[in-house]
């Protein structure tokens, strides 16, 4: 058992936590089905870009779960890897977006259709 | 001229035919089977590496010169590295002989010199399991011979240059120095080298080196097609070179000469296998030959090389290049003998080199009786003279051979320099019916008398070096016992009389009659030296106010002069080893020729030997004198006494329909380029069409186009998908997702991945 890992958990932990793993799990599938449905729905670029960073935060969210289930830091570790590159990845997102509004005047993705050639 | 000579060439068929009768099937199998052959093997010294400063000297200035060139330095500097690096190699190459003439006077022994290790491939220890060639040196009488003439004509041909290129001082004179030290340095490698790989690497640097100097003006088309076609006539005969190399290893498992003609002297005539691989072999180095000593069919690239600067013609074909393929001829004697190659074969390949060179030695004789450049009449005289030497060898007399290269690259050195003052006071006029009576003019007076020498010894006048070595070669021809071969030995007699005729044709005309001056196309550099000729020719151009008007031709300055009578000097003084002979009690150069791979034979012909049913030496003297005095005085005829005699003679030829051709051949070079050109050219010419076209419809037509549409075909298919809309793509992707997370949980289910 690792002493880090014993320092976190507030209780004595058993590998099987079937309903709370269960609960969590339910929980990062319903933010990726929503960010989901909301990338394939939505035409604003901004609110597109927001549905990937939910879809992000749901996979991070399964990452700690499988690291709680299996007392393994890697889990944590990679959820610490996808925020910083989220956070760089928004910066130039949404510099992108604001190159793109400056262009067309509209934040519609239908206005870039042209780019299919 | 011709007329002339038809009553002895007519008693020279009656001869051959008695000789064929009695004496020809006895003595043809024996004309190359010259019996027991004895090389003595190479004795290694390493105390004498100090040679090694002979090739490094040279390669020091190429390195300097190139340093002046590279970085745009002006200055006399390129000449002083060249003169002072050749002036080392000289003084090594007399300390040598002089260190070694005892020894060379009594053993027979080459010396080698091992200077490092370069090639050295082994694949086990038995014979034809290694390839070795170092990085030595080879020295015997033919090597030392060469080194000597080589170097000390070298030296006093760039001190020549020095002044001669003085013009160029601001443009391509480190450029040029460069070359010629790399020439030099490379020809060195070529005689020195101990083995045939070294060898190849100076045939290619002096080639290389020719190209470079050939093309010196490459503003000039005319200097760029030139060394283009030196270039590529050449490459022919390097490939024979080349073949010749692979074809030695592969015979005899060895590329180094000590290894070889000591393989050659073990090998028993009788016995000795012959197959098409050996007897290749002296055929292939004759097509070397041919190539860089401009014989036979690759002749027509030497005429052309004359777009170099003059010193460059007089380095190349006097001293240097040309006779690369002598000095091979002559290294590679023993592969013309029974015990290398088989009787028959050898004699074949003997007979083909004596061929070769006799008729280059006529053609390039008639050739330049018909032009009016005088630096090109040279030029094909030098074709001729290299073919009396190529015929020296193929008769059977390396002696007399390569003493006509020792005593022609003095007085062609000579003639070629002379040749380039003229040219350098007249503004590059080349043509010799425009100038005339240059004796009269001061300052010229020095070069036309060193002519006048130089026409004399080309002309074979009797008693000259010129004449005692040539005849040397006629000797032998003419005493052979085999037919063909005295038919060789009159024909070489007749372009003798052809030789006399037009070098005194050139000398004449330059140097007598009226004074006529035009200048040449560039006047390049009058206004800057020659300011102290001025006074002096000024009468000339009053009295006489021809086309030039205001032109002042300047005379040669002092280094020029100096060179060309120290040249002419040592034309005269080639001859000593003939005229020391009765003193001495041998000849010199016939020392060097027998402590060398060249000795093939006994000496020169049979004693008692008869020409013309009387005593050989006084019948060959009568004869040669004869031929030289009927040449020259037709060409005192029509060229100083009377010389609108002459032009009204070639005026009538041009005007007469079967003599129309006599003339116009001679001075187009009997249409050898146009024939070349109309022939293998245009076979190249439709070759390259026909390849032209099928890369244009099969390569790029069909292979290239095919190929370069099939992605936009397939691209066309699946276009469509592309909508445009990041929706559309991110449900496709969540859909193959989807699909693909169906078909994993089906195969979980189904039990499939357990």
């Amino acid at each position: 058992m690792n002493t880090a890992l014993a320092l976190l958990a507030d209780a004595p932990v058993s590998p099987a936590m079937p309903a709370s793993i269960q609960v969590t799990l339910v929980l990062a599938l319903l933010l990726f089905a929503i960010g989901l449905v909301g990338f394939l729905t939505r035409r604003n670029m901004i609110l597109m870009f927001l549905c990937t960073e939910l879809m992000f935060q749901a996979a991070a969210l399964a990452f700690v779960a499988f690291g709680r289930m299996w007392m393994d830091l890697s889990g944590q570790l990679f959820v610490i890897f996808i925020l910083t590159v989220a956070a760089a990845e928004a910066a130039l997102a949404l510099g992108l977006v604001v190159l793109l509004y400056r262009r067309k005047e509209t934040l519609s993705n239908d206005a870039w259709a042209e780019l299919k050639e | 001229m011709d007329l002339a000579l038809l009553p002895t060439l007519l008693l020279a068929a009656v001869d051959g035919a008695h000789a064929a009768s009695d004496g020809h099937a006895a003595h043809a199998a024996g004309y190359a089977d010259v019996g027991t052959l004895q090389f003595a093997k190479a004795n290694v010294d390493a105390g004498y590496s100090w040679l090694k400063w002979m090739l490094l000297a040279p390669l020091a200035s190429v390195v300097l010169c190139g340093a002046f060139a590279l970085l745009k330095v002006k200055g006399r500097w390129p000449a002083v590295f060249t003169v002072g690096s050749f002036v080392l190699a000289a003084a090594l190459a007399v300390q040598l002989y002089l260190q070694w003439s005892p020894t060379l006077f009594s053993t027979h022994a080459p010396l080698a010199v091992p200077l490092g290790d370069w090639i050295d491939l082994r694949w086990g220890t038995g014979p034809f399991q290694s390839l070795v060639a170092g990085f030595g040196l080879y020295i015997d009488g033919i090597t030392m011979l060469w080194m000597l003439f080589v170097t000390v004509l070298a030296t006093l041909i760039a001190l020549y240059a020095s002044e001669y290129m003085e013009s160029d001082v601001k443009a391509g004179y480190a450029r040029f120095f460069f070359a010629v030290s790399l020439f030099v340095a490379s020809m060195l490698i070529l005689v020195m080298s101990d083995n045939l790989i070294g060898l190849y690497l100076g045939w290619e640097g002096v080639g290389l080196c020719s190209y470079m100097l050939i093309g010196y003006y490459a503003t000039q088309p005319g200097a760029v097609a030139a060394n283009k076609k030196a270039f590529v006539m050449n490459r022919i005969g390097d490939l024979g070179l080349a073949l010749a190399v692979f074809l030695i290893w592969t015979n005899y498992g060895t590329v180094e000469y000590d290894g070889l003609f000591q393989a050659i002297a073990a090998s028993d005539a009788g016995t000795v296998q012959g197959s098409w691989g050996k007897a290749a072999i002296p055929f292939l180095l004759l097509l070397a030959v041919c190539g860089k000593s401009a014989q036979g069919p690759l002749f027509t690239w030497l005429p052309d090389a004359m777009w170099g600067p003059t010193p460059v013609s007089a380095l190349i074909h006097a001293a240097t290049m040309v006779t690369a393929g002598i000095y091979l001829l002559a290294r590679m004697a023993p592969f013309y003998t029974a015990q290398a190659i088989g009787a028959e074969w050898a004699e074949t390949a003997l007979l083909t080199v004596g061929w070769i060179g006799c008729a280059t030695a006529f053609i390039g004789a008639t050739i330049a009786c018909g032009q009016f450049d005088y630096k090109r009449v040279f030029a094909y005289s030098t074709i001729s003279s290299l073919g009396y030497m190529v015929m020296g060898l193929g008769v059977g007399t390396a002696f007399g051979g390569v003493y006509y290269v020792f005593t022609h690259a003095w007085f062609k050195a000579l003639l070629f320099l002379t040749a380039g003052a003229v040219m350098h006071g007249m503004a590059g006029q080349v043509d010799f019916r425009k100038l005339g009576g240059l004796l009269k003019v001061p300052g010229f007076r020095l070069t036309m008398l060193c002519m006048l020498l130089g026409c004399a010894y080309l002309a074979t006048m009797p008693f000259s070096a010129a004449a005692l070595s040539k005849d040397i070669i006629l000797y032998q021809a003419l005493t052979s016992p085999v037919e063909q071969v005295r038919w060789m030995g009159w024909l070489g007699l007749a372009t003798a009389g052809i030789t006399a005729y037009y070098a005194f044709r050139v000398w004449f005309r330059l140097a007598l009659g009226p004074v006529r001056m035009e200048p040449g196309p560039d006047q390049h550099g009058h206004d800057d030296h020659g300011h102290d000729a001025h006074g002096h020719h000024a009468h000339a151009h009053d009295s006489h106010g021809h086309a030039g008007h205001g032109f002042h031709p300047h005379a040669p300055g002092v280094r020029i002069s100096l060179v060309l009578a120290v040249i002419a000097v040592g034309s005269v003084l080639a001859g000593l080893p003939s005229y020391l002979e009765g003193k001495l009690g041998f000849n010199w150069v016939q020392r060097f020729v027998s402590n060398s791979s060249a000795w093939i034979r006994d000496t020169a012909g049979p004693e008692h030997a008869e020409i013309l049913g009387r005593d050989a030496h006084g019948a060959l003297f009568v004869l040669a004198t004869g031929v030289v005095v009927v040449g020259v005085a037709l060409a005192f005829v029509l060229h100083a006494a009377n010389p609108a005699l002459g032009d009204r003679l070639r005026t009538r030829m041009l005007a007469t329909p079967g003599l129309k051709w006599l003339a116009t051949g001679s001075e187009h070079g009997w249409w050898v380029d146009q024939i070349y050109a109309g022939t293998i050219g245009m076979a190249s010419w439709i070759v390259a069409q026909l390849l032209y076209v099928t890369d244009r419809v099969v390569m790029d037509g069909i292979v290239v186009t095919a190929v370069g549409r099939v992605p936009g075909f397939v691209a066309r298919i699946f276009q469509p998908l592309y909508t445009g809309s990041v929706q559309g793509y991110a449900l496709t992707m969540a859909g193959g997702i989807g699909l693909i997370l169906v078909w994993v949980v089906w195969i979980w289910l189904s039990g499939g991945a357990s």
